[in-house]
């Protein structure tokens, strides 16, 4: 038995005691999850999400034929990871790229399915259309209805649903009190409701009636119709034809008069373009760049050589209370990143911070942390030191303690000085073991969101980008983030996620060279 | 200098008093750098006064405050009773009739109200003392959990919620795949696991803009998952987390003997048999350390909830916390500081506990690399 091939033994199981049991829960497990993933699907397609239908359809008809044939019994383990991954990490990297070349944003945020589905709910009243005086009722429900008396005194009720032709009131008769399960409304409380009840459509779907002014009600009539063949909307309103204009992702008339709701639609490579050609977005942008290069080696630098500092001061046995040392020294490591720039943010404020008093204790005028471009940077990094320099503690404590120390014996017979030691033994060694930390570590910073956002969200900002809301301390990610969530100015999701394409690729660039130097998917390869 | 001592640890110099005692000075000064803005924030914490500008190192004793009337008057209601909480200068105390006038006495700091000396109907006269305001140490932990607009207590409870379901969630997932790439040899298992690898390069922070908008669109459809709900986020946290978590467990995996398993499907035990009922239990200290990082990482994730949560009833602690450092930061220091204490604790006994393990991993990632 033991000889038994995998597959077989796969097999044999399925014949266990339990089998059925758990075949029934893998059947029902599916069964739930497709009928959520077709709904899904389903709706996604009505709006025209295409690549959100496409991606959950195809993930689960992958989960479903892994789960369902025999010989891919191993993969069923991993697919409900597999699937995770998919959704959450896969398609939104796949989605960024998508998106980055197109203009999402606002004015743009729905698909062009979505906008005609929008539009087809619209209505108006036409000119030559019936038009009513109305009374407002109201049921036990607190739904609305609407007494309408036309032009020649004939009676109508219409209500959420429903519209009829009054019989039993004779016209010119005074209206009833209730009618229908329905309560006529005092003129004070239909003026507090009428607001209410604008919003909504009486009558049947073929016979919609609003509330058109304070006495007028009328009979709607659809207003936008799609033309498929011109690709066009046309205006019953005003006869106008509003083509659809992707350059611009707008239903334009020829008079340039655009509808008020823009949709998705494909720009091509125009937001990168706009890197280049955009003096408000290239110029900052480069700074930007520039920073948050140098933000990442000072950050790498400083936080490597504090904590190589530390490191060897406590290799020293003779040190009283080293453990001890060592437990206070990773304090902040310990405590949550947010947390700490906060408090720091709060040492450094300009009035009141204990580390301005201190300065001004002195008679010197403290620095302006959060308004001078320059103070600003060198307070990043002095948080950042505090945040990452235990880190790079740890780490070297670890990479010096694994030095074999007959190296040293040897070195000490030549007669090496302490530096000597230092500078071609411990530190060429030490890099080796530490190098691809380091990296690591920059492309982390990289994307060192927390401590921009928390310090001063990217401010000071900068002048040159006029509209567009680039800061002094801002980095790739957090100005990617100020662009589609900053508020006040419009998100742009298509720019934004053009600059976290750009990252992806300088990161892939980082990490691919990493892995050349450090030979390290031969390593990781040797561990599969 | 000692410098042979500190690099050979096991043939020390006789001590060379002067360099041994500037190394020390040196660890002195690196503590007091590491460990101020902790001793400050706890000072912060435990100030009565809640703002920033009267803030020292030692907090003041709280004191209790003869609240005297300024000028005479009669009382006509009581609308803060003894014990109740005044908030800042906002809470109205008393409310008197001067020169026929309605007027509202204010309590004039943080404090509890203690000790109303008159009754309603009573009069005053200018110098007469009215009540008193007591203090305590903890009145900005009392603050940080009554303030209807801030919902700290709510912040809390999601974030351990949303933290516990995903670490939850992670390593079940994970264990299940670790098991199978541990377990199983079969067609693409290396190159499959190389994609993870790869995938994993590429933090999902990055690609937030697309989340956002991906749940945005589910959120549509199927609200239980959209923006502003745990169970969107909890979905994106457990996606991200899958590729290092599985790697990180196949190698636990790894080092349980196969015979193990072999042994018990001799005996007639399926896979998932093998697996529930002996190697699960075996790994599940590791497991249980994973679940615990993994509920850390969670806990003071601050990006990606704040992009997805936008209304302060489902924000977690994080974004609370943010909240409190955007507005008003110098004015709700004391209570901001009770506040990130609360929500740094987790973490803070969690790695300083788990350190030796913490610095073996990093360590041993180190010498590997």
């Amino acid at each position: 038995m033991a000889t038994l091939l995998q597959g077989s033994k796969a097999k044999r199981s399925e014949f266990s005691t339990r089998s059925v049991l758990r075949l029934a829960a893998t059947y029902l497990g599916l069964a739930v999850l497709d009928a959520m993933a077709l709904y899904l699907v389903y709706v996604f397609a009505l709006d025209g999400v295409w690549e959100l239908a496409i991606t959950i359809g195809v993930i689960t008809l992958l989960v479903n034929v892994i789960n369902l044939r025999g010989d891919l019994y191993p993969l069923r383990w991993i697919s409900p990871a597999l699937a995770l991954m998919g959704l959450m990490v896969v398609f939104p990297i796949i989605y960024t790229v998508y998106v980055s070349l197109t203009n999402y944003g606002d004015g743009n945020l729905l698909t062009k399915q979505q906008v005609l589905n929008l539009l087809a709910g619209e209505t108006y009243l036409p000119e030559g259309g019936k038009v009513y005086r109305w009374n407002l009722y109201q049921n036990a429900a607190g739904d609305y209805a609407l007494w309408l008396t036309d032009a020649d005194d004939g009676y109508f009720f219409a209500t959420l649903g429903e519209f009829e032709a009054v019989r039993s009131v004779a016209a010119g008769d005074d209206l009833p009190e209730e009618y229908g399960g329905y309560r006529q409304l005092d003129r004070g409380e239909a003026l507090r409701a009428s607001r209410e009840a604008q919003e909504l459509s009486f009558g049947t779907a073929a016979l919609q009636i609003g509330i058109a002014g304070r006495k007028e009600a009328g009979e709607f009539a659809q207003r936008y119709v799609y033309r498929a063949d011109e690709d066009a909307v046309l205006d019953n309103k005003t006869s106008a034809l509003f083509y659809a204009n992707y350059e611009t992702g707008q239903f334009e008339n020829d008079d340039g008069d655009t509808l008020r709701t823009g949709f998705i639609s494909g720009t091509g490579f125009k937001n990168y373009v706009r890197f280049v050609t955009s003096p408000a977005i290239s110029g900052p942008l480069a700074r930007i760049f520039a920073w948050t290069i140098g933000f990442s080696l000072a950050s790498v630098v400083s936080t490597f050589t504090v904590g190589l500092l530390f490191a060897l001061l406590m290799q020293n046995e003779r040190i009283p209370y080293r453990k001890a040392f060592r437990t206070l020294l990773i304090v902040p490591y310990a405590i949550p990143a947010l947390i700490s720039v906060a408090i720091w943010k709060g040492m450094l404020n300009s009035n009141l911070g204990v580390i301005s008093n201190a300065i001004a204790s002195l008679g010197i005028q403290p620095p302006p942390f959060f308004i001078d471009p320059g103070w600003s940077k060198f307070g990043i990094l002095l948080i950042n030191l505090w945040l990452g320099y235990p880190y790079f503690m740890l780490v070297c404590s670890g990479a010096l303690a694994s030095i074999p120390s007959d190296m040293y014996e040897a070195a000490e017979v030549d007669g090496a000085t302490w530096w000597e030691k230092f500078h071609a033994l411990t530190l060429p060694m030490l890099l080796v073991a530490v190098g691809p930390l380091l990296i690591a570590s920059f492309t982390y910073n990289f994307n060192n969101f927390v401590i921009i956002e928390a310090y001063n969200e990217g401010g000071p900002p900068m002048v040159e980008s006029g509209t567009l809301p680039a800061g002094h301390t801002d980095i790739l990610i957090s100005y990617a983030y100020r662009l589609a969530f900053g508020g006040g100015r419009g998100a742009d999701f298509g720019l934004a996620s053009a600059i976290t394409i750009i990252i992806f690729v300088l990161v892939a660039g980082v990490t691919l060279a990493q892995f050349r130097l450090t030979k390290g998917w031969e390593e990781t390869s040797e561990n599969v | 200098m000692s410098s042979e001592a500190k690099l050979k640890p096991g043939k020390a110099r006789p001590a060379l008093t002067l360099g041994l005692s500037m190394q020390i000075a040196i660890l002195v000064i690196a503590v007091i750098f590491a460990l101020f803005p902790v001793v400050w924030i706890l000072s912060a914490a435990l100030n009565p006064s809640q703002s920033m500008n009267s803030q020292s190192v030692v907090p003041p004793l709280p004191e209790t405050r003869i609240v005297v009337a300024e000028e005479a008057g009669v009382l006509l209601e009581i609308a803060a009773p003894n014990g109740s909480r005044v908030e800042r200068s906002a809470g109205t105390i008393l409310l008197v009739e001067v020169d026929g006038e309605r007027k509202e006495l204010r309590a004039p700091k943080n404090g509890y109200v203690q000790n109303i000396r008159l009754r309603v109907g009573d009069s005053f006269e200018p110098g007469e003392a009215l009540y008193d305001i007591g203090s305590s140490y903890l009145i900005n932990f009392d603050t940080l959990f009554n303030t209807e607009r801030k919902p700290y207590v709510r912040w809390l409870l999601n974030s351990v919620a949303i933290a516990t379901i995903t670490s939850f969630l992670v390593v079940m997932v994970t264990a299940l795949s670790a098991y199978s790439f541990s377990r199983f040899r079969f067609k693409g298992r290396r190159g499959l696991l190389m994609l993870i690898l790869l995938v994993q390069v590429f933090p999902n922070l990055l690609a937030m803009v697309a989340i956002f908008l991906m749940l945005q669109q589910i959120g549509n459809h199927i609200p239980f998952f959209g923006l502003n709900t745990a169970g969107g986020l909890i979905l994106v946290y457990v996606g991200g987390a899958m590729g290092i978590n599985i790697w990180l467990m196949k190698g636990f995996f790894d080092s349980v003997p196969r015979d193990i398993d072999e042994s018990a499907m001799v005996d007639g035990c399926g896979h998932w048999q093998t697996y529930w009922r002996l190697i699960f239990p075996l790994v599940r200290p590791v497991l249980v350390v994973v679940g615990i990082l993994s509920f850390v990482g969670t806990f003071n994730e601050f990006v990606l909830a704040r992009v997805l949560l936008r209304d302060k009833e489902s924000w977690t602690l994080m974004v609370g916390l943010w909240g409190y450092i955007s507005d008003n930061f110098a004015r709700d220091w004391g209570i901001f500081a009770a506040g990130a204490i609360i929500g740094a604790i987790p973490t803070l006994i969690i790695y300083l506990s788990l350190q030796d393990q913490i610095v073996g991993g990093l360590t041993q990632g180190s010498v590997k690399g």
